[in-house]
């Protein structure tokens, strides 16, 4: 007999795993159930996590594709460290999120996929459905394939196309167990299968199947909910960082009255910037797909000194390629944007897999002395402001200007509150006006920035290129001009500092502990901190945004403490440049395996040098 | 904006002059500097409005030598600048100074491309048949055998034709001169710069201290008429020292038959820069490598294509036709939106 009294209990916050083969729409199936719980006002990050194969063979370990969110009544900073659901689609897809499923948490499983193949081909030597192996989590077997297939019974499709749908019918069975409405992923599905009324009704069929599946069966003794996150007032929707550096990129083109032009070569996981950036030819937007990486930087600087926002996106090996344009654009001394979506490296590495092991050569990496800021963003949502205030200092200072993002955020969604227009920054920029006076190496006492003259501009014909220049832009092989030169570089590199905010150190100015970050680290260490005072203990936090040149008031606090502890998704690539430049003896916790750092391994980390 | 100082096209040769000039004495490159200089005016552009891009060798220090605005980049990456400079400002003439190293060894990617796409950019490659800046290597033009720094025992690697490369690229304007032609090097120089779309020259240039005489075959005033053929749009290919010989198609190749000026016609295959059929195009820009047929200047190929830097202006101008000009409150607002009270 179906219990026929279900609760509907409130929690504050819940993970969610879908996971599935490549080919399963896992991505899509998240991507879905993530819009709807942000239109219900829950605080959200997603974390994607996706085989570099297209369609990995079906079934086996490495094609397995997941798709993770963490939703809450209150602010969250991470996709969670341990999912409290998770929906397999087949065995592989379960034996390889098991182990990070939180003890008794609850499993949805197909079971149409629990065959002797798929078995096999996961490494299972008995089935774990049958054999206790899940003994202590909430398992719940459900033949999705087939309930697929016997809900569209009526339609004239193949088994196949049928399959399609059955990432539907397991979001229809999540969104009763979460108390989600269905009208969101339905118009959805509208919009995208206008052309297809087959898959349109199929799908549709498919996820209110699912749904009504959960509620008929009542396989769920509960349902849950969560409340509405208490967020700043204001209009939100979600993106994902890549989709917010393409969102600032356009503003800051739109506020210095310019032209965007991207010069990008497709390359895992940036090209989602190149995309989206194509979509906006009404906005004067103008993407460059160009021939090779190095032709990507070099169409953009070329735009740059031609007077356009210059822009550049890369990850992994293409910002190796992109490096000698970049020493161009430092000693041409034009305002240019350089982007890396870091990536588990070396070489190819793990290209869909996030890392933040460039920090180095961001900093250190061309021939000469060729220092370029390097600005980092935090959160999906802060890549928009990371890429205005990227712009912002481009300008000001005649420099090209290293962004980095990485994999989880580029590919990572939250809410972001939408700006009004006339709130944003000012971004200024300003061209030389008196020919007299004029020589392209010229530089405003303030910034040392050099003035700027457009081709175009009649009385300011110049030179610029990367032979070593004197002020008037004439080839200078003295060895004091150069001398000069570099020094000068150099210094204005050093300014920006007194021209950008200082990050605000979190917790008291000396103790025990301080915890020093950058990137996407950001929502973890948030997270931890907020559990370790939760637990008691005093810590101190300092995340950096500018990490080249480093903020002045880091030198006030980092000496106050008995331990600076890096955690970083590299060997201690920050660690290195913190004891290099303030003679500290840095910690760090450093762990990469191609996944965001998890909270609870930074809590640990933390209190192994609270209790000593 | 400020006046220009100098007017409308109202400038000469002898404005032009840059910063002093460091070639070697003798280089060929300085003919091309000055029929450069000669041909700019011609152009009824104003000065501000030229750009000349480069990237590394002895040709690319080019831009440094004239007054206009330069931009002197970096090797064989001159042509991803200078698109990137189109593309920002279509309204520029843009200049692209290469060398057989620059455009075709480090650069030759970025070359093939810049040629498929059609921007409106004007392409002078100084083929002088070796690596001069870096003293003397073999370039991926110099001939099979040459011996030079890097090859004392003769290279074996065969060469690249630039013209050829330029029309299996899709340039839509392709022509070839040489440092001597004074005269001829200014008339195509200027057709390259009026052409709107990829437009390509290869000069034969001569550099003295490395590899001088490459070309004496054409330069030399007792071979010259034997081995040069000067290609004039609807006449046959007549050269020689009484001009009486031409070098006609035979369905297959080209070969040499006897040319009487008084009987022309004879049915002899003539040239047609706005419409030859491949074959006839590639086995013609071909024959400068082939030691009894005489090597031939001039116009390859002249059409009429739309500029990679039109459609996308197109393109732009259709997108706001359908979505309006675009403005920030749409752009944050798009797709699912909610609100918190
Ligand atoms: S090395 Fe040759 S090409 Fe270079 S400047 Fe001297 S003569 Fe000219």
């Amino acid at each position: 007999m179906p219990n026929t009294d279900h609760k509907t209990q409130t929690l504050e916050s819940v993970t969610i795993r879908f996971a599935g083969d490549s080919g399963d729409g896992m991505q899509l199936t998240g991507t879905q159930f993530t819009n709807t719980a942000a239109l219900k006002g829950s605080d959200l990050i997603t974390l994607p996590d996706y085989p570099a194969e297209i369609r990995a063979p079906s079934g086996t370990l490495y094609g397995v594709s997941g798709f993770q969110i963490q939703f809450s009544s209150e602010k969250v900073y991470t996709p969670g460290d341990a999912p409290d659901v998770l929906v397999a689609m087949n065995p592989a897809a379960l034996k390889v999120n098991l182990k990070i499923l939180k003890t008794n948490g609850i499993i949805i499983v197909n079971t149409d996929a629990f065959k002797r193949r798929n078995l096999e081909l996961a490494d299972y030597q008995s089935n774990p459905l049958e054999d206790g192996s899940l003994d202590g989590y909430q398992v719940f077997q459900v033949p999705i394939m087939s309930l697929t297939r016997n809900a569209l019974e009526d339609l004239s499709l193949s088994n196949k196309e049928k399959d399609l749908c059955k990432n539907f019918f397991a979001l229809g069975i999540t969104y009763w167990l979460f108390t989600q409405s269905l009208e969101n992923t339905l118009n959805w599905i509208e919009g995208k299968f206008h052309n297809r009324t087959d898959m349109l009704e199929a799908n549709q069929l498919a996820l209110k199947a699912g749904y009504s599946y959960a509620l008929s069966t009542e396989m769920f003794a509960t349902s849950y909910s969560i409340s509405k996150a208490k967020k700043r007032k204001g209009r939100y929707r979600n993106v994902t960082g890549n989709e917010a550096l393409a969102l600032g990129f356009i503003t800051a083109a739109k506020l210095t009255d310019k032209e965007l032009v991207l010069g990008s070569y497709p390359i895992t996981p940036a090209s989602d910037i190149l995309h989206f950036l194509s979509k906006y030819r009404h906005f004067n937007v103008k993407t460059f797909q160009a021939e090779d990486e190095i032709a990507g930087i070099g169409a953009a600087l070329g735009a740059a000194y031609a007077g356009a926002v210059g822009i550049t996106t890369t990850s992994g090996p293409g910002i190796a390629l992109k490096t000698e344009f970049m020493g161009l654009a430092v000693i041409t001394e034009l305002p240019l944007v350089i982007v890396n979506i870091q990536r588990g490296g070396p070489s190819t590495g793990l290209p869909t897999k996030t890392e933040q092991a460039d920090l180095m050569q961001a900093i250190f990496g061309r021939n000469g002395e060729a220092p370029i800021p390097v600005i980092a963003a935090q959160s999906p949502a802060d890549s928009f402001w990371a890429a205005l205030e990227a712009v912002r200092i481009a300008f000001k200072f005649t420099t090209p200007v290293l962004l980095l993002s990485d994999g989880y955020l580029a590919n990572g969604a939250e809410p972001w509150r939408i700006p009004d227009p006339s709130e944003l920054p000012a971004i200024e920029v300003t061209y030389a006006s008196d020919a007299e006076q004029f020589a392209p190496y010229k530089r405003s006492l303030d910034t040392l920035a050099r003035q700027m003259a457009l081709p175009g501009t009649p009385g300011f014909e110049h030179h610029i290129g990367g032979l070593e220049k004197d002020e008037s832009g004439n080839v200078s092989y003295m060895p004091d001009n150069h001398d000069k030169m570099v020094h000068l570089r150099a210094d204005k590199i050093e300014r920006i500092r007194e021209f950008t905010s200082h990050p605000a150190i979190d917790g008291p100015e000396m103790g025990e502990l301080l915890l020093v970050s950058w990137g996407s680290t950001y929502g973890a260490i948030y997270t931890a901190i907020e559990q370790l005072r939760k637990e008691g203990y005093t810590v101190s936090w300092y995340h950096l945004r500018w990490i080249n040149p480093l903020p002045g008031n880091l030198e006030n606090y980092i000496h106050n403490f008995k331990t600076v502890l890096v955690p970083e998704i590299n060997l201690g690539q920050l660690s290195k440049i913190l004891r290099m430049e303030y003679l500290v003896d840095v910690r760090g916790f450093n762990k990469i395996r191609g996944l965001p750092l998890s909270t609870k391994d930074i809590v640990e980390a933390a209190k192994s040098y609270l209790k000593g | 904006m400020r006046e220009p100082i100098i007017n409308k096209a109202q400038f000469t040769a002898k404005d032009l002059a840059g910063e002093d000039i460091r070639w070697c004495p003798g280089c060929g490159d300085y003919a091309i500097l000055s029929q450069m200089k000669k041909m700019l005016p011609k152009l009824g552009l104003p000065k501000e409005n030229f750009v000349f891009v480069s990237g590394i060798g002895c040709s690319s220090r080019f831009p440094y030598y004239l007054s206009t605005y330069g931009f002197h980049g970096i090797h064989g990456r001159a042509p991803a600048l200078a698109s990137g400079i189109k593309l920002a400002n279509p309204d520029l003439k843009v200049f692209v100074i290469t060398g057989d190293g620059d455009g075709l060894s480090i650069g030759g990617n970025h070359f093939i491309h810049l040629c498929r796409r059609n921007i409106d950019i004007t392409v002078i490659l100084f083929n002088n048949q070796i690596y001069g800046l870096t003293k003397g290597q073999y370039s991926p033009t110099s001939e099979q055998g040459q011996i030079t720094k890097s090859s004392p025992f003769g290279s074996i690697e065969p060469a690249f034709n630039p013209v050829t490369m330029a029309l299996a690229s899709g340039a839509s304007f392709v022509a070839r001169s040489t440092d001597r032609e004074q005269k001829h090097l200014g008339e195509m120089l200027l057709r390259a710069a009026q052409h709107k779309g990829t437009s390509f020259v290869e000069v034969y240039q001569n550099c003295v201290i490395f590899n001088d005489g490459a070309y004496s075959d054409i330069t030399d005033t007792k071979l010259k008429k034997d081995n040069l053929l000067i290609m004039e749009q609807g006449k046959p290919y007549v050269f020689g020292q009484n001009s009486d010989k031409a070098v006609n198609w035979n369905g297959n190749k080209f070969e040499v038959v006897p040319y009487n000026e008084s009987t022309k016609s004879n049915n002899l295959f003539t040239h047609d820069e706005h419409g030859l059929r491949a074959t006839t195009e590639f086995v013609l820009a071909g024959l400068s490598e082939q030691p009894d047929l005489p090597t031939p200047i001039g116009v390859f190929r002249n059409e009429k294509r739309d500029t990679y830097e039109a459609l996308l202006e197109k393109q732009i101008e259709f997108v706001k036709q359908n979505k309006g000009e675009g403005r920030l409150v749409d752009l944050f607002n798009e797709g699912h939106t909610w609100t918190v009270d």
